[in-house]
This record gives structure tokens, sequence and C-alpha cells, in this order.
């Protein structure tokens, strides 16, 4: 049997994933919602979302939407932006209790699935336009969400990397919206972009759960009645040619420096190298065995985090920690040691089965989370490249020293990025 | 082996209280892929003035040490755990809050294994000078990337304005001159204090064999040579009721200010079944108060006062407890301001209808199954309530019992002007 079980069906307009199973107390429905990230529409993105959970027309406050969702024990709703390489995302989530644990036995699972449809499909509009005194609310609740991202300096940081490197590119835009662009959205503008989103974005519909297939089927078709579309694709992104390291040091009021440093994988998911990229990632910075975890945090005593993690679908590898000011040239040195050790084949059969093994581990914990297990489903819809677990598991199983050493040989550095404390200027 | 039912939610859970002291669930979860235990002892950051094991006199110890024996267990003489458990595919962790610091693996195989090594590196100690110094420049890494965290000085500013003396209010990592002063042998006589297994809790949850793996756990610990330990002597400071300061503004390097209002617990020397009923009435009571389907709610959203941020909760343990509303705001004042007035409205019954109360009771009790979905919650829960006397799986029970004299009770008993504090952070 399969690791996951799922059942894909296409629906007009959308696809439907279930995936029955039984070790959850909840059932989870998550919509998907793909586009290209483009500068004319990130923010509008950003926005409309945020609109749609905050009322709808059946349930036309927060006040009314929320007690209706307490009602149905505590059903959770929530929306989530991102990117994955240059595609902007935005994810509903809703997850409500199985009915099987409470002392009332009334059905949740067509309620749960409906409030998701009202939320989606009914809103709090009329002339088409959003309701004005929401759209208002959410555009400055968004202007505080940009803002604040300023104040969490590991996020600003790695944001901060991401654009130095990908100047130019869509991939440098923030799932978040652009602070300047949010004052000219209108209503109007806003209700427009919803129902073009609604038209063109590339849908994807999970259900996770307790659930019957057939019952799921039934009531998704009832609920979710999209027209047909053919999703607009990001298309390919060039391989950009690094003639020097861009070196950026950006200073502020504050304590601990950030180090972020980016490389180009040149590998995406679905391509032949990916696996062992995966591994690459493990030994290099992934895990708290790593080259990184050792050599920097444990025998030169320099920082309470070194990592690295690998964006799968744009290519790039990006190392975080934090670090001491005074360090920098310490930090640096020994973090591109790291990468010259992996790219010369400086590492053992023993770190490598370490690493499959921790990488197996966490693979399958992920799937036991039911937000988890849709993420890892979803990298095929977004690469178009879909790959059974298993097939994913044995392939990661059969990577060599050498196909380490060849994906190693991919990798450049393109951008060291440091925010660093105002002393010493 | 006590095997313990909960129909309603179809969970069995399991339990022995071995010779030496320790106490051991098992939890089994079919259909979950991985298997997640924690190895948890009653001791925390607040645990700073105690007899050490087999000495008269009562010491003081250095802020930040359980924190700091949390990170130095993991390091042996032949090389550091983390490696151990990697190689049998397990990630593992640790945590040091204010009363309990925890031990914990998760892996999706191996799983008799990678027990063994947890139960074994928590209980073999390996502490030297030049260890004990390297982890310092770590640690101290550690203390600056919170120091520049708005949302932790915010929270603990807060708990400083409550708390006079009380050790709670110490940050739990201590401060780079505090954790300079710790020793190898400071951390043994903790170690030998605190990590006798009768101090100590193990958990397992997940797809596992239940006897197999009690009965693994029974062998590992007999195999070691405890000896009976007599009851720890921990000792707090007086605090008053009152909080120490009414009021904080903290100035930082931020774009968006933050407002937290805090009340001071009472009734803190509960524990078991007052404990749990009380720690659920306020929580419900919170709820009712500024939850997202409440009116109030509405209004601070509406009036630009709050955004998605916004939250509050409620946690008691023996000899404190905080409740604490708040979030990002773009006017602080007004936020406490407006804070401050719907809690002391809510002290005579404003603002709270039956209604609310059973619309948020079936809200919990949603919340809870949810959170039975991770073991992670479980495991880590369960231990906090049994180190209160207390039943995680009383939970729904308790819950369902609450009623609106009870929420009304609770407000007028906690709600207190001369409890009350708050602690912003703006920018420079």
């Amino acid at each position: 049997m399969a690791i996951i079980n799922e059942v894909i069906k296409q629906k007009q307009g959308y696809k439907l994933h279930i995936v029955n199973t039984g070790k959850y107390k909840t059932n989870t429905f998550v919509w998907k919602m793909k586009a290209p990230l483009q500068k004319e529409t990130v923010t509008l993105r950003s926005l409309f979302p945020y609109v749609l959970q905050s009322n709808t027309k059946n349930y036309p406050s927060t006040t009314v939407l929320r007690s209706h969702l307490d009602d149905l024990y505590g059903a959770s709703l929530y929306v989530d932006l991102s990117k994955k390489g240059e595609y902007h995302i935005i994810t509903f989530t809703v997850e409500i209790a199985n009915e099987k644990f409470l002392t009332d036995p009334a059905p949740l699972l067509e309620k749960g699935m409906g409030l998701l449809a009202e939320v989606l499909f009914n809103p709090n509009a009329s002339h088409n336009s959003f309701d004005e005194s929401t759209v208002n609310n959410e555009k400055r609740t968004l202007k505080q969400r940009i803002q604040s991202s300023h104040d969490d300096k590991m996020r600003y940081s790695a944001n901060r990397l991401v654009q130095e490197m990908c100047q130019n590119e869509p991939y440098a835009l923030d799932p978040n919206g652009e602070l300047k662009d949010i004052d000219a959205i209108t209503p109007e503008s806003l209700y427009q972009y919803y129902k073009q989103a609604l038209a063109q974005d590339e849908l994807d519909f999970y259900v996770i759960g307790d659930v019957q297939e057939s019952e799921v089927e039934k009531a998704a078709e009832q609920l979710f009645k999209l027209q047909e579309r053919t999703p607009e694709s990001a298309g390919e992104t060039a391989k950009k040619e690094i003639k020097e390291v861009n070196e950026v040091i950006e200073r502020q009021d504050i304590k601990q420096g950030k180090l972020n440093i980016g490389y180009r994988t040149n590998i995406v998911y679905g391509d032949s190298k990916y696996y062992a990229l995966q591994v690459f990632n493990g030994i290099f910075g992934g895990f708290s065995h790593s080259k990184l975890f050792i050599n920097v945090r444990e025998k030169a005593s320099l920082a309470y985090y070194a990592s690295a993690r690998v964006e799968s679908h744009k290519g790039l590898l990006m190392v975080m920690s934090g670090i001491e000011n005074k360090n920098y040239d310490q930090a640096v040195t020994i973090i591109k040691e790291q990468m010259e050790a992996m790219k010369n084949g400086d590492f053992t059969e023993d770190e490598i089965s370490q690493t499959k093994a921790v990488i197996r581990n966490q693979m399958l914990e992920t799937i036991d989370i039911a937000r988890g297990l849709v993420e890892i489903l979803y990298h095929g819809v977004v690469s178009g490249v879909p790959v059974e677990m298993d097939e994913w598991l044995e392939k990661t199983d059969a990577i060599t020293h050498g196909e380490i050493v060849e994906a190693a040989k991919e990798i450049e550095l393109d951008t060291i990025y440091f925010l660093t404390g105002m002393e010493g200027q | 082996m006590e095997k313990i039912p909960f129909a309603q939610l179809d969970e069995e859970l399991y339990y022995e209280k071995l010779d030496n002291g320790l106490s051991v669930y098992v939890l089994p979860k079919k259909g979950f892929n991985k298997t997640y235990a924690t190895f948890t002892t009653k001791y925390g950051s607040i645990d700073n003035h105690f007899k050490p094991l087999n000495k008269d006199e009562k010491i003081q110890v250095p802020d930040g040490i359980a924190h700091f024996l949390e990170h130095k267990l993991f390091e042996k003489e032949d090389g550091d755990v983390f490696q151990q458990f990697s190689k049998q595919g397990a990630s593992a962790n640790a945590f040091t809050s204010f009363t309990r610091t925890a031990y914990l693996f998760s892996s999706t195989s191996d799983v008799e294994k990678n027990l063994e090594t947890l139960i074994d590196f928590v209980q073999d100690p390996y502490f030297t000078e030049k260890t004990v110094e390297k982890e310092k420049g770590i640690i101290g890494q550690e203390i600056d990337m919170y120091d520049d965290n708005p949302d932790w000085r915010l929270y603990f500013g807060l708990i400083e304005n409550m708390y006079k003396s009380h050790p709670v209010k110490i940050d739990i990592a201590g401060t780079i001159p505090s954790i300079a002063e710790i020793t190898d042998q400071l951390l043994y006589k903790c170690y030998e204090t605190f990590y006798h297994p009768s101090n100590m809790l193990l958990f397992v949850v997940g797809p596992v064999d239940v006897e197999k793996t009690m009965n693994q756990i029974k062998e590992n610990q007999s195999r070691k040579d405890y000896k009976d330990q007599p009851e720890i002597e921990r000792s707090f400071p007086e605090e008053p009721a009152q909080v120490a300061e009414k009021r904080k503004v903290l100035k930082m390097n931020v774009q968006t200010s933050k407002c937290l209002v805090g009340i001071k617990a009472i009734d803190t020397d509960q524990s078991g079944s007052d404990m749990l009923k009380n720690e659920l009435a306020v929580n419900v009571l919170l709820d009712m108060l500024f939850g997202k389907s409440t009116k109030t709610y509405e209004e601070l959203y509406n009036e630009g006062l709050i955004d998605q941020t916004f939250s509050f909760d409620y946690t008691q343990e023996f000899g404190f407890g905080f409740a604490m509303i708040g979030g990002d705001t773009n006017n602080p004042d007004q936020l406490e301001e407006k804070l401050r007035g719907y809690l002391l409205a809510a002290r005579n019954g404003e603002g709270l209808n039956e209604d609310a109360l059973s619309r948020t009771k079936k809200k919990k009790i949603g919340a809870f199954l949810r959170a039975l979905n991770s073991p992670e919650y479980i495991a880590n829960q369960f231990t906090r309530y049994a180190f209160n006397e207390m039943n995680l799986f009383d939970v729904l029970p308790v819950l369902e019992q609450i009623t609106f004299d009870d929420i009304k009770n609770t407000a007028q008993r906690l709600i207190d002007d001369s409890r009350m504090t708050v602690c912003q952070v703006v920018p420079k």
C-alpha cells in the first residue's frame, strides 16, 4: 500500500484531492489558489483573502461569522500567503471536529465544506464591490502586517537577502504585498481582481480526514462550481549568470548580527539531481548533525543557530545564522569552508546514511499532520511533476557520494547579506 | 500497569509508577508514523533557591542555570547526543520553562533504540570546565537573539511588572553576567537534586506496543542504581498580591507598537481539580470577553486598535500565574485604556452572557479535539498537568460543567485594579 492514499478527481475548474485516514479527530479542508508572482497583482492577492475571511453575505460581520464558527465546535478558518518558486499561492484552511468524538452527533463534514464555499464564493459584496469598511479595515491591518515583518529581525534579514539576491526577478516580491500599493486599492478594483483570480488561478481542493469519498465528491460538486480554465504558467526562469558575489552590509540598532548567505543551486523540484541536493543540504546545514551546526555552533561557539534550507522551486539555498557583530569575517570563512568541503567530497558514508535516515523521518513525520501532508502533495502541483512519497523515499535512499558531489558542484554563491549593529560606524 | 480508558475520545492511556519513583505513561496512537517521547523533570527556571541533595543549607544558584544544564546534558565524553539520535533517524530537542525541563525525540523508525538513548543520555551527565566555558558563547548568542525580539521583551516586561520578588520574573536563559558564574560543579549540584527519577515523568505517544515499551523502560531503570531521595526542599520569596509596577514602556527598534495588559493571578496555591477548574474558567472568561466572535473584538478591530496578532492567554502554576491580553497596535495608549475598561466592567458582569458561554464551551471542545491530533501537545501538556496533579483528559468533563455563575465569580475574584499592569513596546 502506498504511504499516502491520495485520490485525485478532476472537477470543473479545480482538482479535488481526497486523503481518507482515520488518524485525526478532525477533518481538514484546504483550498489552494495559484498564479504567477507578479508586481501588478501581488498586493491585490495579499489583500482579498483577508477580506473574504472577515465576513460573508450570510454572515456579514466578524462577530456573526466567528459566532457561527464557534457553534461548529470551534471550526478554525484562516488564510495564508506564500510563494513557491515564481508562483504566488493563497491557502484557505478550515479544520472542523469529527462529530464521532462529540456527544452531539450532528454531522459536521458538509457544514465545514459549506462554510469554506460561503467564504470563497459568497462575499459581503454588492454592485461589483466589496463592502467598503471591511476593505478599509483589511488595508490597515495589511499595512501593519508588512510593517511588523521588519520588527522580527530573523525574518527581516531572510527577506532582505532574497530581495538583494533576486533583484529584477519576480521571486524578490514579498507574498504579503507591497506597502506602497495598498492605498490605491479600492473595494471595486479588489472585487474585480478577486473575480479574475477565481476565474483564472489554478485551483486545488484537499479534503483530509475520516471521510467517505463519494460523500465528499457529491458535496464538492454541489458547493464548488467553477468555470474551466487553462492556468497561466510562470514560465521557465532563465539561469542567472553570477559575475561577482554581492556583499551587502546593513546597519540597524540591534544587538545580534544576522548573517544570511544565498546560493543558487541550479536544481529544482522534479530535476534528477533534486534528491541529491536534499541529501547535500542535510549534511551541509539542514540538521543538528550538519557541518554548519557542528562547525559554527559547537566548535567555534559563534552562534546559537546556524542552518541552511533549500527553496525547492526557485533553486536557492539559504544559510542563516545569528552571530556577534565582530565575528562576521570568522563566520563567513567557516561557512565558505564547509561549502568547499562539500564540493570536494569531504564527507563520510556515515554522514550520508545518517542524513538519509533523518530526511526519511522528517518526511514521514510531516505527513502525520494534515496540513503537512497537503504541503507535500502540493509540491507536485507547483512543479507539474507529481512524485509518490514511496518513490521520493526510494530515490533519496539510493543517492551516492558521487551524486552529492555532482549536485554540490552546481551550487554557486550569489549574495552575502549581513544585518549588523550601529557600532564602529 | 494501570489502564485508563477515555471512551469518548477513543484513547487508552497506560500508567505505571516504577520502583525508583519514575512515572511512566504510554499512549498508543494507531495510524501515526511518528512516536514522540518526552522525559521531563519538575525543575525549571524558578527553582533557583533550594537545599542541594545531602546538604543542610539552602543555596541560591545563578540565573539561567536550569536552561544551561539542559544544553549541557546533550554533550558527552564521546561527542554530542544529537549525532546519536540522527544516526537512528530521530530528531531530538529540549526546552526549559519556568517549572519544567523536557528532553524529547520524535522518530518513525528505531523507536526502541531512540527511547533507550533518550533515557540514558538524560540519566548520564558529563560536565567539565572546558565544555561549560564553550557553551557560554552559544547561550550568549541565544540571549542576544531574544533581546532583539520585541515580542519576547514585551512578554517578559509584563511579567517583570507583575512580580516583585518571585523568580518567574527572571529570564529563563539568564543574562550574560549570570551565566558567567555557572561552573561544572554547580551543574552537578542541580542535576543531583532535581534529576532523580522520583522527580521525573516519561511520556511515550505513538504507534507503539504498550507492553513492550513499558518493559523496556522498566528494564532500563532496573539496571541503574538509584537510591531513594528525600522530597526536594525549594523556597520562594514572599510575593505581594498586587503588581510591582503598574506600567512600563520599552523603546525598541520597531515600526509597529505593541501593548499587553496583564493580570496577576490569585489562588496560586491551588493544585489538582481546583486548579484545573480555575484555569479553564479564566480561559473561558477571556474568550467570552475578547474572542473573535465578541462585539468587543469587532469594535477594537473596526476602530483600528488591533489586528490579527491580538491574542489572550492565562496560565497558572504553583506560586504564580497571569492573564495577558493584547498585540500589535497603532495606538498602544488607547488600546490599553480600552482593555482595562472592558476588564474592570467584566468584574461586575458586564459583557458576559449565557449564550457566549455555551458558544465558547463548544469552541473549546473543538479546539481540544484539534489539539489531540498533535502528539507533541499531548505529551507536553499531559506532563504539565500531571506535575500540578491534574489530568489532561479531564479537560472535557470539567469544561462541560462550568456554569455561568462560575464565570461571574471568576471575573469578580480575578479582576482587580491593583493586580493589573501594562507593558508597551514603542518605536525609538
